[in-house]
């Protein structure tokens, strides 16, 4: 969707300004909810691709209005209330209300080490040959999708080229969705800087993206 | 969805009523006691999430693995085949490090790593990304304007550089290996690793010079 999260290009946030010595967390409150976002994530009821579909969904005026695990938890709130884990009206009285629904599962201390060890690989085995080859090139599909996509608007409708291919991976236009992994080759897409940002680009710059098979067309 | 919390954070402020707690304090506090109350989380698997990111995984990884691919020719050219399993030699594999790329820094070529589109940062080597990653100054300008972030990061790059941006769009994860400073034939790899930083990591600075050794 086009919405604040899509940010490459946007222009007017001022400096990027940088702390010294920056500690992981700034309060007590980040730490946990960057824990309960995983422990939650980790009852295996929605894909990374839907966590990042229920942040950019935030009005654009409460995403660009708030921290990253401002965000998080704002977003966490709508997943949980949207899978029946939690209701409107215990987030409202800060407690537990109604018996909850049974997750797939309770992610456990013990097993935290490994569960962040092995992480959630996207690759999944190729059904099928790559369509594209390293070198060929490649223009975006100029879409604009009402739901997830991972095609930033600033390099939409671009011709680029392959620089390398990844394997088959999770496609997010349907796992945010509920709508099952259904796998796609991958590639990184480079583009020059004048092919995005026009004849006053930095000539010396090169963009890519990674970008799934469907998202491209080949170019004549 | 619900429609209950003004949704600017500072709307919240007049709410205190002396109480120490922010807004975002007590909100994450309530809903981590519902979620307790209700099975679906354990207080100790948070506490072990958080002692991961707060003290066992962090930027001196990458800069173990910078370090070695300055002093082993053969370990940074797995890194460049695989970079996944030549960061697995070290231990460092996961959450948001599934599948890892090392792009690496030469006389030519300046690597810049960006997610415009949330704040995808590769955890297993860096750790959790610094405010100023996950911010729209970084995120929107990187892309379009990465020569202005450099110099707010102190960085002149000469013109006739290339300058290679990354953005994170899908479950691929970059590490910039930076160029190896002069004046560090003699060092060990542990000595070498004190010489990386987070930033050179990503792009928006380079290693320090032995001269400045922190």
């Amino acid at each position: 969707m086009n919405g604040a999260q899509d940010m490459g290009g946007q222009m007017g946030f001022g400096p990027v300004v940088a702390e010294a010595d920056e500690p992981p967390f700034h309060a007590e409150w980040e730490k946990r909810a960057l824990a309960v976002t995983l422990a939650c994530g980790a009852m295996g009821h929605w894909s990374i691709d839907a966590s990042r579909h229920a942040r950019e969904t935030l009005h654009p005026l409460d995403y660009l209005g708030s921290s990253y695990y401002e965000i998080w938890i704002k977003a966490l709130e709508k997943l949980l209330a949207s899978e029946g884990f939690v209701t409107d009206d215990e987030l409202r009285a800060g407690r537990a209300l109604v018996a909850p629904r049974t997750p797939n599962r309770v992610l456990h201390a013990a097993e935290v080490a490994a569960a962040l060890a092995r992480g959630s690989p996207s690759e999944r085995p190729a059904t099928q040959p790559a369509r594209f080859a390293v070198g060929e090139r490649v223009r975006t599909a100029n879409e604009h999708p009402a739901g997830h996509t991972r095609v930033p608007r600033y390099a939409r409708g671009r011709i680029g080229r392959i620089e390398q291919v990844h394997g088959a991976h999770v496609f997010p236009g349907t796992s945010a969705h509920g709508l099952g992994e259904q796998p796609q080759w991958l590639y990184t897409v480079a583009f020059d800087g004048r092919e995005l940002w026009g004849r006053a680009a930095d000539p010396s710059l090169t963009v890519s993206i990674d970008a799934w098979e469907s998202t491209l067309e080949p170019v004549a | 969805m619900h429609d209950h919390h003004p949704h600017h954070p500072h709307d919240h402020d007049h709410d205190h009523h002396g109480s120490e707690l922010s807004p975002m304090e007590a909100r994450v506090r309530a809903l981590e006691s519902i979620l307790v109350e209700k099975g679906l989380v354990e207080p100790a698997a948070l506490d072990a999430i958080i002692d991961t990111y707060e003290t066992k995984i962090g930027p001196r990884n990458g800069a173990k693995v910078v370090a070695r691919a300055w002093s082993d020719a053969a370990y940074a050219q797995r890194l460049r085949e695989d970079a996944t399993a030549a960061l697995a030699e070290f231990g460092f594999s996961g959450r948001q490090g599934e599948h890892m790329v090392a792009v690496f820094n030469d006389r030519d070529t300046h690597h810049m790593v960006v997610c415009t589109l949330c704040s995808c940062y590769p955890w297993p080597v860096l750790g959790l990304p610094p405010v100023w990653y996950k911010s729209a100054p970084y995120r929107s300008r990187v892309v379009i304007d990465p020569r202005g972030v450099l110099a707010e990061f102190g960085l002149q790059l000469p013109a006739g550089k290339h300058i290679r941006v990354w953005d994170s769009t899908a479950e691929i994860r970059y590490l910039v290996i930076p160029e190896r400073p002069a004046g560090t034939d003699a060092m060990s790899e542990e000595e070498l690793a004190e010489l990386v930083t987070r930033d050179s990591m990503i792009g928006n600075g380079l290693p320090r010079s032995p001269e400045r050794r922190a």
